[in-house]
């Protein structure tokens, strides 16, 4: 993992750095290739008294991921004999801003479009605009199929040039 | 029990009832994209039922949960407004509900943003931004089927005839809503009322549609008096958790 960007949001979040290399083991269940931290959905981790204790923040109030994500976080710290104390917590509310670069790449490399600008992002979900860059050809002949996708936090897409369909990550801000 | 656990109420029912109206619809949405949207919005009203329900539980002490809650009360006890509990006799019904309702979702969220109750200001920052892709599908399909084919017309102008009675009662402020909105928790939803009509009026008008004349409006719901609809909404709703009590998935 290159630094930079990860490294910096994480040094503005209250995350101990002997937990981040667990913490990096525990993948979205939905997007398997990004880690808790570059999904930004980890605000606080700290150790007290053997106790590990994390806020968490859902991506959208509904999602079964984050019941998911709970789970595995207890889990990949008890297999180092930690104890986890996990708490959801909903203010500042999650955006797509807080995805690392790292991250945004390792998703376009995994099929799903990056989020675009929160003004971009309205014209393209009402098919004004034509501007979600196909992450299989580069594309940005790409047309709007549904606003919702296989996940609340994505919408359907597909690439006028390579015919493929696609995933576009929403902007959530 | 409380003011604000009834006020709590007030503002959660509407989105468990009408998650569940809109989870009937998995696997029977009339294409494979409004099935998915349609479920995906029934998922985060079900989210932020849940952050709601999980703050209401916490006010009424008791080992009360959120499934208790959702699950365990009777007809009377539920506060959502009658237009969520309207059934889905067909599409446009279905889209007309949720743009009536998702056009007041917006604007009560935004008011609640400045409650002086900080639970409720999170949960209305997190819901704010879901509905506001819920009043894009809703308002875009509106748009679509009323100015659409001639059938299609027919048919969104007929769903928003027959809905149109139950908007006045997002308005009707019960007793905790009067309370909690004196103290500054609350909203006072009578405040927008009239933006609300005026935002509605002219999408319709985009949509060209007909804006109903009518000025014969129903309400009861908040009071829980509700529609004959709602019996077998909750039955469906709450079978298992009275068959099998405490069961567990």
């Amino acid at each position: 993992m290159n630094i930079g960007n990860l490294a910096l949001k994480i040094e503005s979040l209250n995350i101990e750095s002997h937990l981040i290399e667990t913490l990096s083991t525990v993948s979205d269940p939905e997007i398997p290739v990004l880690t808790v931290l570059d999904l930004g959905v980890i605000r606080e981790a700290v150790e007290r008294e053997g106790v590990i204790y994390i806020k968490l923040s859902p991506t959208y109030s509904g999602c079964p991921a984050m019941d998911v994500l709970s789970d595995d976080l207890k889990k990949a710290f008890s297999e180092i004999g930690k104890e986890v104390d996990i708490e959801l917590v909903l203010s500042p509310a999650w955006s797509t801003d807080w995805i690392s670069e790292e991250g945004l790449q390792k998703m376009e490399a995994y099929g799903i479009a990056r989020p675009l600008s929160e003004l971009h992002d309205k014209e393209v979900l009402l098919g004004a605009k034509r501007m979600v860059k196909c992450p299989q050809c580069g594309s940005t002949n790409t047309q709007l199929v549904s606003q919702f996708g296989s996940t609340a936090c994505k919408a359907l897409f597909k690439c006028e040039d390579c015919k493929e369909p696609f995933d576009y990550f929403k902007c959530l801000k | 029990m409380t003011n604000l656990y009834n006020y709590i109420l007030t503002i959660a029912d509407n989105a468990l009832i009408l998650a569940q109206r809109l989870g009937e619809l998995c696997g029977h949405g009339p294409s494979l994209e409004t099935d998915i949207a349609l479920t995906n919005i029934s998922l985060d009203l079900l989210g932020q039922t849940r952050s709601y329900y999980q703050y209401a539980a916490k006010i009424a002490g008791n080992n009360k949960t959120e499934d208790d809650i959702a699950f365990l009360r009777i007809e009377r006890e539920y506060n959502n407004c009658l237009l969520v509990e309207q059934p889905n006799t067909h599409f446009g019904y279905s889209i007309g509900r949720q743009f009536l309702f998702d056009v007041y979702h917006y604007m009560l969220l935004d008011a609640l943003q400045h409650s002086t109750d900080e639970t409720l200001v999170a949960i209305a920052k997190k819901s704010i931004k879901e509905v506001s892709y819920h009043k894009r599908f809703s308002s875009d399909w509106v748009k679509r089927l009323g100015d659409g084919t001639q059938e299609s017309n027919e048919k969104m102008q007929e769903a928003i005839d027959y809905l149109w009675r139950y908007t006045d009662e997002l308005f009707y402020m019960t007793e905790a809503e009067k309370a909690m909105s004196e103290e500054g928790v609350g909203i006072d939803v009578s405040a927008f009322k009239e933006k609300y009509y005026q935002e509605v009026t002219e999408l319709l008008q985009e949509a060209t549609l007909t804006v109903p004349e009518n000025n014969y409006f129903t309400k009861g719901g908040k009071e829980g008096v509700h529609t004959e609809h709602m019996g077998y909404l909750l039955a469906d709703l709450q079978y298992m958790q009275r068959t099998y009590p405490n069961m567990n998935w």
